[in-house]
Parts: C-alpha cells; sequence; structure tokens
C-alpha cells in the first residue's frame, strides 16, 4: 500500500534503473480495465497474480525476470485500496515479443473473472517511464448509502477547501492532508466527488478525507473514476 | 443457533458490505472466482451447496470437492455451490450482523439448499462442522430438523469411522463420492418432487423426512446413523451394533468408482492469495505399499491408474482454464505409477520453459526419484521431501515401511550433489513398541544426512526435520494399538529437541502433543464422544487444527461433563475379540486381514509391495464383479477367474468376522 507522506518529497523508485535494461527486444502494451464487484476485495499483490494467470490463460507471452525467482514483469500505476471499485485501472505489462493487440480486449476479457473487465489495450513505448511515476492525480466518486444531512455535508466541504492545511496522522506519522485535494465537491446526484494527489509518496486517500467530513467509511461506496496521467 | 428469519441474497449482500472491510482478507467471503458456477436458482430442480469446514484458504484446493462440485453442476437438474468456514473475526461479525452462513455463488443461506455436503477428511473439522450448522441457522443435531431443513450428508477419510459425528450428520458417504453424489441427488429429487406436487392442496402429506432417509440408507456406500443402535459391555467397550429397522444394510461397504473418471480441468481460481493456489491432477489412487500407519493406504484400494495421455491432456486443459502457476501431480506414492518417467518426461516437454511450477510429491527414498526430480529442472518446485518414518531397522519392519539406513544416506547424498540444498525428511514418533534408543537413531540418522551433506556441498547443506506423532487410525492394521502417554511423546520431543537444534542447519518441526490426542480421541471413539464433541463445541472449542481456535481445556471438560475418560480412547490397547464403534462400516479391506497384518507387524515380519504378491486383503472378494467387468491393468489386485456369482457371497463374507488366536 502507498504511505503517505509529506508533498514534495522527491520520488524514487528502485525499478526505474532495473528497466532501462529491458530494450529493443520487447512489447509494452498497457491494459485499461475496470475493477468491480466481488474484485473489489483482491488486493494490489492479489492482482498481480490475477494478471499473471490471465496471461497464461490467454496465451500471452509474457516476459518473466531473470534469477532464481523469475517474477513477471508488469507494473500496476495506481494501488487500489481494498473495497474500492475503478473504472479506470492501468497495468503496464511487458511481452517476450510482439504480438497483434487488435484482439486483445477479447481475448482477455474470455478468460477474466467477472470483476475485471479490460477497456483497452494499447501499445506503448518499451522505453517510456515506469507507468506508477506517471500518475499525477486520481479522481474519486463516493456514494453515500446512508441519510446525510445536505447542507452540512457542504458547510464541512467548504470549510475544508477554506483551510490552509489540515493535520492528520497516520500509522504514527504526521502528514498535511490539505495539499492532496486537489477538488472536493458535492455533485448534483448526492456523490462526493473528489480529486486526490495519487504521486509517488504523495497520495491522498479518500477515506482520510471522509473522515474529516465526518462520514462513515463504512456507510460509503467509492468508485475510481479517472487517474491523471503526466504527459 | 442463530435464528433469524431467511434472508435474501440481497440482503446478505447489503450486510456483508458494511462488515467486509473489518476483516481480515474479506476476498474470502465474496465468490467471483473463475470458473465458479453460479446458475438460475429457480430452474434447478435440487440445489447442493458444499462446504469445507476450514478456512476458504485451506477449503478451495480441495480435490475431493472439486470432482463433486463438478458432478452435480454437469446436471441440468440440479446444481452446487461452495462454503467455508468463516474465520474467527468474520464469524463474530457475521453473528453480531445476524448474517447467516451463505454460499459463494449465490450469496443465498445454506439452509434454502436441499443437500449440504460437508467434506470431513480429518478429525479437526467436528467442531467447525456443528458451528457451521449452527451459523447457518440450521439444527445441529440430526434429530431435531424436520422437513424444512437440508440434508446434511458428509463424506472424506474420517467417516471410515463415523461414529463421533452420528449425531449430527444424516447421512454419511463411506468411499468415493463420484457416484454416489448422483445416487443421493436422485433419491432427494424423487421426494422433493413428491413434495412440490403436493404442496398446492394445503393438506395433501408431504414428504417424511425418516423415508426420504431411509431411502438413502438402502443406496450402496450410504451410512444413515439413526437407524442403528449400538450395544456397550459393562467394560465401556462394544457388545455389537445393528440396524434398528429393516432394509438399511447390516454393514455399510465403501462405494468405489471401478475406473477413474476423466479428473477435473476446470479449477475455481481464488481471486487471493491460498494455500495451494494450483493445478492437481490425481494420477493414481490408491497404495500397493501397505505401510501400516497409513489410514489412506488401507481405505483407498484397490489401486487404479489413469493413463499418461489422460493426465497429460487434462494437465493441459486445466493450465489452459486456470492459468495457474503450478501443476501438482497427485497420489499416494508418485514413484509407484507404472509410468511415471514416461509422465514425468512428457510433462517436462510439454511445460518446461513455462515458468510453470511442477510439483510430484511423494517419492520414493531411492536414486530414481532423483532422475525423475531432474527431468522437471527448471520447473521443480521448493527442496526435496522424503519420508523414511522411522530409523531403526525394528520399527521399520514394524511399520512395514523398510528403507535401509543407506539407501536413505547415498539417495540424500545425491540429491545434495544434483544441486539441492534443502531436504525435507518426515518422521513419525509414537509407532507401536517404540523406545528412545528407536527415537534417538532418527537424531542419529538426520545428523548422518547433514554430515554427508556437507561433504559434498559444504556449510550450503540444510536439513529440514518433520516429526509427528502417530495417531492410530480405524480400518488400519494398528487400530489395535496404544498411543503414546503425553510423558512418552514429551520424553521423545525433547530428545529430538536436545539432539537437532544443536545444529543451525536443521531445521526441526514437532507437532503439539495435544493435537495428536484430540485426533487419537476421535479417530477411535464410539457414539458416545457425539456428546463430548458437542459439549467441546458448546465449551467453545472450533477450529481445532488451529492455536487461535482449538481449546485443550473445552475439551477436557467435556469429557467430564458426560463421564468418559479420554485415556479409554487413547492409552488403550484393545482385546484382540474386540467389537469397534466401527464395525458396521468397511472399507473392504477385512478385519481378519488386518489383524494378521498386526500379528506379522509384532513379529517384525515384512509385507512386500501388494503388486508382487497379494495378501487377500478383501478387496477382490468385495468388487469381484466389478474388477471382473475391468480386467488387466486398471488395477494393480490380480484378474479375477472365477465365474460370475449372481448371490451377495462375497459380501456376506464380511460380516464381523472373529479375530484371535
Amino acid at each position: 500500500m502507498t504511505e503517505v507522506v509529506y508533498e514534495g518529497q522527491k520520488a524514487t523508485n528502485p525499478q526505474d534503473a532495473s528497466q532501462s535494461r529491458y530494450y529493443g527486444f520487447s512489447m509494452r502494451i498497457r491494459i485499461t480495465f475496470i475493477k468491480q464487484g466481488a474484485l473489489r476485495y483482491t488486493g494490489h499483490l492479489d492482482l498481480h497474480k490475477l494478471w499473471e494467470r490471465a496471461a497464461r490463460r490467454a496465451e500471452l507471452p509474457l516476459a518473466y525476470s531473470q534469477g532464481f525467482h523469475p517474477q513477471p514483469k508488469m507494473n500496476l500505476a495506481a494501488a487500489l485500496p481494498l473495497g474500492f471499485s475503478s473504472r479506470c485501472e492501468v497495468l503496464d505489462m511487458r511481452l517476450e515479443h510482439d504480438i497483434p493487440i487488435d484482439d486483445l480486449p477479447t481475448r482477455l476479457n474470455q478468460t477474466l473473472p467477472p470483476g475485471i473487465q479490460v477497456m483497452d489495450v494499447e501499445q506503448v513505448d518499451e522505453r517510456a517511464p515506469a507507468l506508477q511515476t506517471q500518475v499525477l492525480s486520481s479522481e474519486y466518486d463516493v456514494e453515500l448509502t446512508e441519510a446525510v444531512d445536505e447542507a452540512e455535508l457542504q458547510q464541512k466541504i467548504d470549510s475544508v477547501i477554506k483551510s490552509k492545511a489540515i493535520p492528520r496522522e497516520r500509522r504514527g506519522k504526521m502528514y498535511d492532508l490539505r495539499p492532496l485535494i486537489e477538488e472536493l465537491r458535492l455533485r448534483p446526484d448526492g456523490k462526493l466527488f473528489m480529486r486526490l494527489a495519487a504521486r509517488e509518496g504523495a497520495t491522498g486517500r479518500p477515506e482520510e478525507v471522509l473522515d474529516v467530513l465526518g462520514i462513515a467509511f463504512e456507510g460509503t461506496r467509492i468508485e475510481r473514476t479517472r487517474l491523471i496521467f503526466q504527459l | 443457533m442463530l435464528t433469524h428469519q431467511r434472508l435474501t441474497p440481497a440482503q446478505i449482500e447489503s450486510r456483508l458490505d458494511r462488515i467486509l472491510l473489518k476483516v481480515q482478507k474479506p476476498g474470502r467471503y465474496v465468490g467471483g472466482e473463475l470458473n465458479s458456477i453460479t446458475k438460475d436458482w429457480d430452474k434447478v430442480a435440487t440445489k447442493v451447496a458444499f462446504v469445507f469446514p476450514d478456512i476458504y484458504d485451506i477449503g478451495v484446493s480441495n480435490v475431493g470437492l472439486k470432482i463433486l462440485y463438478d458432478q452435480v453442476n454437469q446436471r441440468e437438474d440440479a446444481l452446487a455451490e461452495r462454503a467455508y468456514a468463516p474465520w474467527l473475526d468474520m464469524e463474530a461479525l457475521m453473528r453480531e450482523h445476524e448474517i447467516p452462513l451463505y454460499t459463494l455463488e449465490s450469496k443465498r443461506p445454506l439452509a434454502d439448499f436441499d443437500i449440504i455436503g460437508v467434506s470431513l477428511p480429518y478429525e479437526t473439522l467436528y467442531t467447525n462442522t456443528l458451528n457451521i450448522l449452527d451459523l447457518a441457522g440450521i439444527p445441529v443435531r440430526s434429530d431435531e430438523r424436520d422437513e424444512t431443513h437440508p440434508i446434511i450428508v458428509a463424506g472424506g477419510h474420517s467417516t471410515m469411522n463415523p461414529e463421533p459425528m452420528h449425531a449430527f450428520i444424516d447421512a454419511f458417504v463411506v468411499g468415493e463420492g463420484e457416484e454416489v453424489i448422483h445416487d443421493i441427488i436422485n433419491t432427494v429429487q424423487s421426494f422433493k418432487r413428491l413434495k412440490v406436487e403436493g404442496s398446492k392442496p394445503v393438506n395433501l402429506p408431504t414428504f417424511k423426512r425418516e423415508t426420504l432417509l431411509k431411502e438413502l440408507a438402502k443406496i450402496q456406500g450410504v451410512y444413515v446413523p439413526r437407524f442403528y443402535e449400538a450395544y456397550y459391555l459393562e467394560d465401556g467397550t462394544l457388545s455389537h451394533i445393528e440396524p434398528t429397522v429393516p432394509d438399511v444394510p447390516k454393514i455399510v461397504t465403501k462405494r468405489i468408482v471401478p475406473v477413474l473418471p476423466p479428473p477435473p480441468t476446470k479449477f475455481i481460481v481464488p481471486n487471493i492469495d491460498i494455500v495451494h493456489n494450483r493445478v492437481s491432477v490425481e494420477i493414481m489412487r490408491g497404495c500397493t505399499r501397505g505401510c501400516r500407519f497409513c489410514h489412506a493406504g488401507m481405505i483407498t484400494r484397490p489401486v487404479r491408474e489413469r493413463t499418461v495421455e489422460e493426465v497429460l491432456q487434462a494437465a493441459e486443459e486445466a493450465i489452459r482454464n486456470t492459468g495457474f502457476e503450478e501443476l501438482a501431480l497427485l497420489s499416494l506414492s508418485s514413484s509407484d505409477y507404472t509410468h511415471v518417467l514416461e509422465l514425468v518426461t512428457r510433462v517436462g516437454e510439454k511445460f518446461g520453459g513455462t515458468h510453470l511450477k511442477i510439483g510430484l510429491p511423494s517419492l520414493r527414498i531411492e536414486s530414481v526419484s532423483i532422475d525423475l526430480m531432474e527431468k522437471l529442472k527448471d520447473s521443480r518446485s521448493g527442496g526435496f521431501t522424503l519420508a523414511p518414518e522411522a530409523a531403526t531397522e525394528r520399527m521399520r519392519r514394524i511399520i512395514n515401511k523398510f528403507i535401509p539406513d543407506e539407501d536413505i544416506i547415498n539417495t540424500t547424498r545425491e540429491i545434495y550433489r544434483r544441486g539441492w540444498t534443502t531436504i525435507k525428511l518426515y518422521f513419525m514418533i509414537g509407532h507401536p513398541s517404540e523406545t528412545l534408543e528407536d527415537v534417538q537413531a532418527i537424531a542419529d540418522l538426520c545428523n548422518r544426512v547433514l554430515a554427508e551433506g556437507r561433504k559434498v556441498i559444504g556449510m550450503k547443506a540444510k536439513l529440514n526435520v518433520g516429526v509427528s506423532t502417530f495417531v492410530p487410525k480405524s480400518q488400519t492394521p494398528f487400530q489395535w494399538v496404544s498411543c503414546d502417554t503425553p510423558e512418552q511423546i514429551r520424553a521423545k520431543q525433547s530428545l529430538l529437541r536436545r539432539e537437532l537444534m544443536r545444529d543451525r542447519s536443521i531445521k526441526l518441526s514437532l507437532t503439539k502433543a495435544e493435537d495428536s490426542f484430540l485426533e487419537a480421541w476421535l479417530s477411535r471413539g464410539d457414539r458416545r464422544m457425539a456428546d463430548v464433541v458437542y459439549s467441546a463445541w458448546k465449551n467453545g472449542s472450533k477450529f481445532d487444527a488451529w492455536q487461535e481456535g482449538q481449546k485443550y481445556e473445552a475439551w477436557m471438560q467435556a469429557f467430564e461433563e458426560h463421564w468418559l475418560d479420554p485415556l479409554f480412547y487413547t492409552h488403550r490397547q484393545r482385546r484382540t475379540d474386540e467389537v469397534f464403534p466401527w464395525e458396521h462400516i468397511t472399507a473392504a479391506v477385512r478385519k481378519n486381514f488386518l489383524f494378521q497384518d498386526f500379528r506379522a507387524s509384532l513379529e517384525g515380519e515384512i509385507r512386500v509391495d501388494c503388486r508382487l504378491n497379494c495378501f487377500a486383503c478383501g478387496i477382490l472378494p468385495t468388487f469381484a464383479n466389478m474388477r471382473r467387468e475391468n480386467p488387466g491393468d486398471v488395477w494393480k489386485c490380480p484378474d479375477v477367474k472365477s465365474p460370475l456369482s449372481t448371490n451377495t457371497a462375497a459380501m456376506s463374507s464380511l460380516k464381523l468376522p472373529v479375530v484371535g488366536d
């Protein structure tokens, strides 16, 4: 899981260096998929395993690292907290050789469990930086399953927007939530919309925002609707 | 007991939504796995819920239930769904929020099903079974259920002595389930259909549960305990067990399939990490080695093998259907599979270079085993495991697993030489008549194995030693023997610790003495043990195979409540003419044969692999007709030459044999 730390800390990714080694002879594909239903309860690590199996079922030539415990070469853009659904998860997968990708969404969807659905597959430059270093922010829709006083909630939202700093403690560490909130508003359909920073080392968590707003986490359904990448 | 109104799937799901993020691994409780099957509830006549009474992580990969799930879902008129025991955190929340135990596929309460099929491979799942029924809002005792409740059926190895669970299970399946599950469904269907037809006019009689159970009792391999009565002698042992109604068999003989049906290939692919993330293909059922301590080896006879073609095809299909990263070729003794070399060669050819790990467990201690593992070179998983079980010639003769020290040393040395740095050796303590010298020999052998390994690869050599405690099981040659006392076990275990934990390259694991006793009371328990199981559960024992659940004190208190002595079940040498609580259940291996084999063990007499020499265990006379219709290599037993018998003379030979001098 991503840790929330102060904004501005430099992102370092130990995988960057190793990834620059894979040049020239592998294909990199980017898969955009929906994660919902029962799959909301499948965590980040298990999701890697799920994709490794999906690749094997669809007979994709998934590339593996060298060494005693070869690992499949794939990266998920941003960890999705347990219990959230998403319309926009993104995964990069490296293949040992080029394959036609037009029929890949269909091929994969035939072998995926009901809670995962591929929306799009595209080829990306294999030398592009690692996916998770390119994520800037993440947007969420929060459905409130229990009745709330909308006027009161609006007031709380306004005060969050107006505040200069929101000091919070998470897992024993202090941090400021405010700069991680890029946008927060109540939509006409009654859902709460938020755009939170999702950079490496500076990731806002929706449940922290909900806590500030006095909304019980179990009275919500949260969906990630968009990941915003650095161009 | 949870007494809630029947919740709909939607109601259950909405309650789950509120609690799932509060428990460890919520993915255990939501289903939605690839290859799970959800049929249209209203279009199917008979609904079966299969339950593995341990957590999801352990239950999902159970091959027995996988086979049955497939068998039932292949029928158009039936559906099968699954449920597992919720872990302690989830159970507490389910009770708090009044969520009954539900199936993962349709999220329907278990009480909505016609049949609940419980897998009982081992005794430590008994209290969990009671807990599951209770969580489902179903009366725990069979005689408290009525026509509105599902029929509770149990199968699995521990039903070879079903008596400690007789009060809770409506019908036990003894033996293999592939065919009998259909017989059970058909019988239930014939009754439930009556119920549907008769339910419109209000006063028409619907089916009687008792009548349905009586019909089930007529199916070969099905034991319905309510139609039998046990009579005891003054010393607490049994006088006899007999049916209380006509038409039910005096002795229930296990069910077998003549030929193994095609193995399942659409394994459920969990969305979370579980214990065995793999495809399992059963290559052979049964074992001809005749190790006297081995329950599985005695009760799964005869040996039937699948062809190499069939195994390969199933493996390929299953990998394509699941994408699993590991393939396990399962049997009780892989080395004994006739075409093991060909199988392994071809598996290596087919899956080499695909990042698939291949597991070939239960190899014999001989150099050929290393050649087999070498063939799986890049795809072999983990270390090399061997099971000498005992370390002195005397013990090896007693248990009928005779492997000379030199073979063990030569094989392990060769394993180290060929690139494995870790070897795992399994032993058992507590074999009949075992002394501290026999246990010392285990330590000496381990030290020698490691010393030899160091000569080859130096300090890289590692040795894991697993030592479990022997528990005598019903239907085996050791069903007469007494268990070691706690003091004996502790003395043997501390000897091993003292001798083996000095060396940092040796990792020793031992089973807790208490765990073995729990298994021991139940594996040879009688009907009176049902009260103890019930009280132990009431006193808070569940998850008896887990440190977090088991409460030894709860069990001791339960024994006291019912005036029973746990030592009666464990530390007592049985009389040679004793009537056992499971005498009316047979795995078709005769009591006389078991007794001769027990006698042979006392004499230190080895019995060779019964592929080489049939010792007339009883399988052939019982299943003579079946063997006659399926001659040749399909079974590893000799062919039956005698003409077809039309009467049941073969079966009558199984009537309570008198054994003794």
